[in-house]
This record gives C-alpha cells, structure tokens and sequence, in this order.
C-alpha cells in the first residue's frame, strides 16, 4: 500500500483525467455519434425493409387469392351463362315448335272453315240452278204436258184425284 | 484482413525485439548480480519515465548507452519549470534550470542543491521536496498517441458509414462488431434501453482506451500504462464521477434509506447505524475496486512476462532457455486475452454501477450480477 501511495504520480492523474476527458469529448462527437446513429439508422432500415418484405409478401399473397377468386367466379359466370344459353335455346326451340303447330293449327282451321263456307256456297248455288233447271225443266214439261187440251185435262183429273186422296 | 496481421506482428515483434532489447540491456555488467539486475529491471520498468527509452545498450566499459528520446518536464516549483529531460542524463546529472536544482532519483525529480545531495528519512526514503510534476512522461506519450490513434481509426470509421450508405469497410468490419458488442451486451444490458445512450460515449471510450493501452503494453515500447495506478485512479474517479452525478432518486435513496417503506422508522434506526455508512462506503469502494483491479491485473501480467524472459538470462542452458521462451510465449498469447478481458471488465462493470445509478424503479435484481462480476 505505501508502494502504491509512493508511486501515486499526481502529474500522470492529471493528464490522465485531461486527456481522457478531452478524447471523450471529441470521440462523441466526431466518431461514436456518427457511428451510432449510422448503425442505428442501418438497423431501422433493415427492419423497415424486411416489414416492407413482410408486407408485399402479403399483399402478394392478397393479389393471387383475388386473382384465383376471380378466376373462379369467372368460370361459375361462363358456365351459368353457358348454362343459360342451352336453358333459352331450348326453350326457343320448344316455343317455337310450339308457336308453329298453333299457327299451324290455325291454318288448317281456317282452311277448313274457308274449305266448309265454300262448300257450302257451292251447294247453294247448285242447289238454286237446280231450281232453277228444275223451274225450267218443269216449265218445259208443263208447256209440253199442257199443249193440248185433253192432256190438260188429265192432268186436272190426276190432281184433283191426289187431293181427294189427301 | 489487417488484424490479423497486426496481432501477429505485435506477438512477433513483443517476441523478437522485446527479447533482444532486453538481452543487450542486460548483457552482462560483471560483478553485478543477474537477478538484482533483472529485478530492477522489472521495476524500473513498471514504473513511469521521463525518457522514451526504446532500449539500451551497455559497452564494454559497463556504461550503458540508452537508445530513446528525452520528453519535456513541467514542474510546478515557485512558477512553471518546463525543461527537456535530457538535461538528468538520465539521472546521472543534476539539472540546474533558473537556479533551481533537480535531480532525478529513481524516476522521480527531487529538489535538490547544486551538488545533488539527497537526504534520507529513517525509512530510507529521499527526504527532499518533490515539485509538482506534470511532466510529459512515457505515459503521457502513450495516451496522446493512443487517443491519436483512436480519434483516427473511429472518425475515419464514421466517415467511411457516410460514404458507404452505412456499411463498414476494411477495418470497420473488425470495430463494428466490436462496438455493436459494448452497445447491446453490455450497455443496453446493464443500464436499460431507455437510458443506455448517455453512457455509450464514455463505455466505448473507455472499452478501447484501456485495450488499446493494454495492447501497447505488450508491445516491446515497454509502456505500462494501465499498470499505473495514477492512471487507474484517474479512469474509477472520472467512473465514480459519472456514477453519483448521473445518479436518480431511487439511487440515493437506495443509499440513505434501503430497506425503503418495508419498515417502520423506528426500527430502521438501529438497522441503519450499520447500513448506511456500509452503503455510503459502497460508492467508493466499487470504484476502489476498479482501480486496483486493472492496474494489479496489467501489473502482473507484466511482472509475470518479464519475469519469464529474465528467466532465459539466468538458466542460460540449452534446457532453460526454450523452456522459458515457451512459457513466455504462451503468457504472451494469455497477456493479449487479458488485455481485451480486462478492458471488457472495466467497461461492464462501469456500465453496471451506472445501471444501478439510472435504475427508477426496483433495484434488487442487480445485485446478483455484482456478485457474479465481483470474483473477475
């Protein structure tokens, strides 16, 4: 210990504290703040990069999930289309097929109805040239019958037989 | 890829020229015993100098020539005394300045008369007057170059982050680890995240003063400056500075009151007759502890070096020769280890007295750590 204290150089304490003191001093501010915050910025921008990282992978992620859903929903929309397609061709073919044999129908009906009035024109004309043939026929065979008197006659006699039969 | 190259050229050269300094040092003064010679060898070489001896050799005359500069003197003696140290020729002269007369004896300055008389005390100790000495010593010398050297080495590293968006480059790559250690294992682990910035100037600061220091140590400039307990003290009282005016609330009142509201006042009384002068005893003793740790550990670890290459200069046989090489060599590897362990030491526990004296709330948990760091 008196060694200790002997060899106690009050002149090395000073410069000691001095220097150490003034190298302290200029270390802070020309190197370990430069190199600390350069380090620490270093270190922040890694972690934001890799959160950036973290983030697009997400957002990657995101995008293809979004895409495959509307994949997807685009393949259900082309088959409910398709779908429908088949579903109105269909339905056209049948409502037409329809559409026809009513008009069809229609036709034919109104064929028959025409074919019917025509008929029945037809029979009344000849129906009334027959009468009037048969007018003639019998104007003919009365002017005929009735040339002579004694046929006249019978054939008041046959008449008048018919209504006493009557 | 440089430090590499710099740590073997170090152990190398500690090897090499620290070998042969010595042995031309020490080549034989006949008549003089070899174990003395190298026990004040040692010595004198733990100690502070004013010259900046690289080495010395002795001629056949036994007169030794020293190889080395003079640094200046500054004494504070009635009035600054600044003079070259050459004027002691290394202790050999009395140096007359402003009709003062100064001896150098046993690498301190005395103040003695014209012839350079000293007188001794009953223990055998110079009874003159010692000036205040603020002279540039050896010691000195290696602080300025070291702190040179680190203002250098971590400015151009802050300026090579500017150029290079941020990224180290050639030794950067070495150093940043290094201070990205000191900031999260040990600052932000003793002190906390909220308030570990304050510190981290001095920790680094201090983390590589004492390595860098401690490195020069080994290298054969035969400086021992982290082996001096000026610089030691110097280092804990600048720590314990910092410790107890940074200190919170709850730090003091740690001190003056730790038991806190767990008991009544009257029954804290008796307790803390005892726990408070043991607490207050605390402050000064953690530093204490500092100090002496670091300058015994540098201490021996060169008086163990030294020692064993002395040992070469005493067996001088084929045997003893490469055994002690050996030895000294494998200390050597150990020394460049307690260089780095003991400035890691310095700065954990540095960074843990100030965990204690920025710490807000519950302080308890800490003193586990102590105890675990105390047997370091």
């Amino acid at each position: 210990m008196e060694k200790l204290v002997n060899d106690f150089s009050f002149g090395l304490f000073f410069w000691q504290i001095i220097l150490f003191v003034l190298l302290l001093l200029l270390l802070r501010k020309f190197a370990w703040k430069p190199i600390l915050n350069a380090v620490n910025d270093r270190e922040e921008g890694i972690k934001d990069a890799l959160a950036a990282a973290e983030n697009a992978k997400k957002e990657m992620q995101n995008v293809t999930a979004d895409s495959e859903k509307l994949l997807k929903e685009a393949r259900a929309e082309r088959e409910a289309m398709l779908k429908e397609a088949r579903e109105i061709k269909d339905k056209m073919i049948a409502e037409s097929k329809d559409q026809a044999k009513a008009e069809g129908d229609k036709m034919i009906k109104q064929a028959q109805a025409a074919i019917e009035s025509e008929k029945k024109a037809a029979v009344a004309d000849i129906k009334n040239q027959v009468a009037e043939l048969s007018v003639d026929i019998a104007e003919k065979i009365i002017k005929e019958q009735l040339a002579n008197k004694d046929k006249q006659l019978k054939l008041v006699d046959d008449m008048l037989g018919d209504i006493k039969l009557n | 890829m440089r430090k590499p190259f710099l740590l073997k050229f170090l152990l190398a050269a500690v090897l090499l020229l620290g070998n042969t300094a010595f042995a031309s040092d020490s080549d034989v003064e006949e008549g003089k015993d070899k174990k003395t010679e190298i026990k004040e060898f040692i010595e004198h070489h733990l100690q502070d100098s004013h010259y900046f001896n690289l080495y010395g050799t002795t001629d056949e005359h036994g007169k030794v020539h020293h190889v080395g500069f003079p640094l200046p003197v500054i004494l504070w003696d009635n009035g600054l005394q600044v003079f070259s140290s050459a004027e002691f020729h290394h202790g050999e002269e009395v140096a007359e300045i402003n009709g003062n007369h100064y001896r150098l004896y046993h690498n301190k300055i005395y103040k003695t008369d014209a012839e350079g008389t000293i007188t001794y005390d009953e223990d055998h100790h110079p009874a003159n007057v010692r000036p205040l000495d603020f002279s540039i010593t050896k010691s000195v010398v290696m602080m300025l170059v070291t702190g040179l050297l680190l203002l250098w080495l971590f400015s151009s590293l802050a300026k090579s982050y500017a150029k290079n968006n941020s990224i180290p480059t050639g030794i950067g790559r070495f150093f940043e680890p290094i201070v990205l250690y000191i900031r999260d294992d040990i600052a932000i682990a003793n002190i906390g995240e909220k308030k570990y910035k304050r510190y981290m100037p001095f920790l680094l600061t201090i983390f590589f003063f004492i390595w860098f220091l401690n490195m020069f140590g080994l290298t054969p400039l035969g400086v021992n400056v982290t082996g001096n307990i000026a610089v030691t003290t110097a280092l804990a009282v600048i720590v314990f500075l910092i410790t107890n005016f940074t200190g919170t609330k709850d730090y003091w009142k740690h001190i003056f009151d730790p038991l806190g509201d767990g008991m009544p006042w009257y029954g804290k009384i008796i307790i803390y007759i005892i726990l408070v002068p043991i607490e207050i005893l605390g402050l000064f003793i953690k530093p204490f502890a500092l100090l002496i740790r670091l300058y015994a550990n540098m201490t021996a670890g060169h008086v163990v070096l030294m020692s064993l290459v002395g040992l070469i200069f005493i067996f001088k046989s084929w045997v003893g020769g490469p055994l002690s090489f050996g030895l000294s060599f494998a200390i050597s590897l150990i020394e460049v280890l307690v260089a780095l362990l003991q400035a890691y030491i310095f700065t954990m526990l540095a960074a843990l007295y100030f965990g204690f004296a920025s710490e807000e709330h519950d302080h308890d948990h800490g003193h586990d750590e102590e105890a675990e760091l105390a047997h370091l």
